[in-house]
């Protein structure tokens, strides 16, 4: 029997006091893990589906055009001159990705408790894996507005609306985005953990967002004094900021991006601290 | 002895009753108010899951943990394997561990068998570099081969346990922990598990955590035991004296005694001589392999006997009878009489497994022909052990070779001509 003290490193367990940041060393080890839920979130949403990825396309789409037919017709809201479509399609091009990254984090640990306490690996690969896995379906839909846009500007050569030099700043603007949704859907999956009043909520924050969000209207509809505390909400930034990109069309400001940062990074960091300190011991409690 | 690959000191694990299972905001909100008012808080209900737990396991050892139900097994598994915190207390871990608290965990049904082999190899801890290394023998080992592109769901639950088992089978940690996976599969791929495992310990020299209600798979594959009562460690030693402290404290335990006065007989048996009670003479209703089987039978006779006999029918855990056996019909009871019969059978020569018998009393044998007084189905239950071989290994009793081990099996060269 050949016996030799194995040369991996130590790991010692005991019971965390206080709050601690993230193992990023662990959640690199399992980075194949990671890639492969991403992966898996990916091919096996649509399996034995007739329509596949398809459904990336069509949900916007469609949403798309009820927008077009209550907001802009009905309701007659401002789309700051802009073509109606090409407004919300590109509104909700970010808003999307905001609202199913926060879905899918905020449910990680309940949805995978089974797994979890079968199991372990670093928890936040899950969350960290939605986070990937709705950026495939945001670039499958961000080529969608263009192919929109495109029609549009062969239809209406004398249009002004447009991509602009900024628009290469759209990845920053996406990190960004995918900061907010991580940090703000680890703060719910943490109290869905123990509240479940929270996987109901959830739902409900995500709607009522949405209509706090300058999503069906744009920023210049609220008044000028209001535009700070508006920042207030993370995301009203970075989906203005998704139409000054992609259509040169908005209003944006150094405060109210600043004020958006602080927030992003305020909600990223707490999510992380409070996920890590729920997650050691959350199978105990569902 | 070099340092231990685990050391676990006072480890401790506290439940409160009112937090187990989420609670809701109102029972939350209302706590934090009486808190607020300085009133005492509203959860003295703790429960100490593990209880200043303390050892120490060197490399290579394999190592079984026993105890009831609610002993804190489970518990101290998912501490070791990161699962959950402890209360207080540490444990050291110096090598890579993979847990196996299931098999199939993380599975996805709408995938192939394929995708899935490389997902949950991640999930337990394995690079995609090395379940690709190791993919071809994961397939032989699971035998589905044909269909590892079909998506799982289509599996039978056989195939599922089996492709899981064999990921799992082929993580490399120097600590790999066991629990109840074998509870599933048939009989034969049980003993592969086993094998499995065995190989793992001895050929690799990894340390290997063993739990199961299968005393029988715990006796073969350990030679350590803890044995857990109430999160406390009651016995850490040899597996044969852990098994019989377990038994011995254990009153819940397959019993050694069985009282049956009070059954409802057939037939109206039992009149003219009835079985009060049968019990094993040892601490524990196991035998070894080639132990004889003996038990003592309480008979009460209500009439004048001049020729009883006892005869008793092995029955398989599966329900087929094994073998019977009668005893000569030399017994005297007078009317009125209680007395206790020794029942031996020198050479049962049964598998290793769970068994139990009929026992009968009665006059006369199967040639002069039989009159049964009284019989009793399912009177004791025992488990006859596996064997140990020499070299360390167990020698595993394949389940379609039966239920009777012959010895003296022989197999000699005829010298040529002499036939």
């Amino acid at each position: 029997m050949s016996t030799k003290v194995p040369s991996s490193p130590e790991v010692v367990i005991q019971a965390t006091r206080g709050f601690h940041l993230v193992a990023w060393r662990d959640i690199y080890a399992y980075r194949d893990l990671l890639w492969l839920l991403v992966w898996r979130d990916f091919v096996a949403r649509y399996k034995q589906t007739a329509l596949g990825p398809i459904w990336h396309i069509a949900q916007p789409l469609v949403t798309t055009v009820i927008f077009t037919v209550i907001f802009s017709h009905v309701a007659a809201l401002s789309t700051n001159d802009l073509p109606p479509t090409l407004f919300y399609l590109c509104g909700l091009l970010a808003w999307n990705y905001f609202s199913q990254t926060f879905t899918s984090t905020s449910s990680a640990l309940v949805a995978n408790a089974n797994l979890f306490g079968k199991v372990y690996f670093p928890r936040l690969v899950v969350p960290l894996a939605g986070v990937f896995s709705n950026f495939i379906s945001f670039l499958i839909q961000f080529v969608t507005f263009l192919v929109f846009l495109v029609l549009y500007r062969l239809g209406h050569p004398a249009a002004t609306c447009g991509l602009g030099w900024s628009a290469l700043l759209l990845p920053l603007l996406l990190v960004q985005l995918a900061c907010l949704s991580l940090g703000v859907g680890l703060w719910l999956a943490a109290l869905t953990a123990k509240f479940r009043d929270f996987a109901v909520l959830s739902g409900f924050i995500i709607q009522l967002w949405m209509y706090v969000t300058p999503v069906i209207y744009p920023l210049t509809q609220v008044p000028s004094q209001w535009r700070l505390v508006a920042a207030i909400n993370p995301v009203t930034v970075p989906v203005e900021c998704f139409r000054v990109m992609l259509l040169g069309n908005g209003y944006i400001s150094f405060h109210l991006f600043a004020v958006s940062i602080a927030a992003t990074v305020f909600a990223l960091f707490t999510g992380l601290l409070i996920f890590e300190r729920v997650e050691k011991t959350f199978v105990d409690i569902v | 002895m070099s340092r231990p690959i685990i050391e676990v000191k006072g480890l401790s694990k506290r439940y409160l009753l009112g937090a187990i299972g989420a609670t809701s905001l109102r029972v939350e909100f209302q706590r934090l108010l009486s808190r607020l008012r300085g009133a005492p808080a509203a959860n003295p209900n703790e429960f100490w899951a593990l209880r200043d737990i303390s050892f120490d396991v060197q490399a290579g050892e394999v190592i079984g943990i026993i105890g009831r139900n609610g002993a804190g097994k489970s518990t101290l598994l998912k501490i070791l394997s990161r699962i959950t915190e402890p209360t207080s207390g540490t444990a050291i871990l110096r090598g890579r561990v993979a847990s196996l608290l299931e098999v199939g965990t993380g599975f996805h049904p709408e995938l192939s068998g394929r995708e899935n082999v490389y997902l949950n190899g991640a999930i337990l801890g394995m690079t995609k570099r090395e379940v690709r290394r190791k993919f071809d023998e994961i397939v032989a080992f699971s035998e589905v081969e044909r269909f590892i592109d079909t998506p799982v769901k289509h599996y039978s639950s056989g195939m599922y346990v089996r492709l899981a088992f064999a990921v799992a089978a082929h993580l490399e940690p120097e600590i790999l922990i066991v629990d109840e996976v074998l509870a599933v599969g048939d009989a034969a791929f049980q003993a592969k598990c086993i094998g499995k495992i065995q190989d793992v310990s001895h050929q690799k020299g990894r340390t290997v955590f063993f739990v199961s209600h299968n005393l029988a798979a715990v006796s073969q594959l350990t030679e350590r035991c803890l044995l857990l009562q109430s999160g406390r460690l009651a016995y850490a030693g040899p597996t044969e004296r852990a098994l019989e402290e377990y038994f011995v404290s254990d009153q819940s335990m397959p019993s050694t005694s069985f009282d049956v006065s009070e059954r409802p007989r057939e037939h109206s048996m039992g009149q003219t001589a009835r079985i009060l009670r049968l019990r094993f003479e040892k601490k524990t209703p196991q035998f070894g392999p080639d132990e004889p089987l003996s038990f003592i039978v309480r008979v009460r006779s209500n009439a004048d006997l001049t020729q009883l006999r006892t005869s008793l029918t092995v029955i398989s855990n599966e329900g087929a009878p094994v073998g019977s056996g009668f005893s000569a019909d030399t017994a005297r009871l007078r009317n009125g009489e209680t007395v206790d019969l020794r029942v031996q059978l020198p050479q049962p020569r049964l598998a290793p497994g769970h068994y139990h018998c009929d026992v009968s009393i009665g006059t006369g044998t199967p040639l002069t022909g039989l009159k049964e007084y009284d019989v009793v189905a399912k009177a004791i239950q025992f488990e006859v052990l596996a064997a140990r071989s020499t070299s360390g290994t167990i020698s595993q009793w394949q389940h379609n070779w039966g239920k009777t081990v012959y010895s003296g099996v022989t197999s000699e060269p005829i010298p040529p001509g002499a036939g």
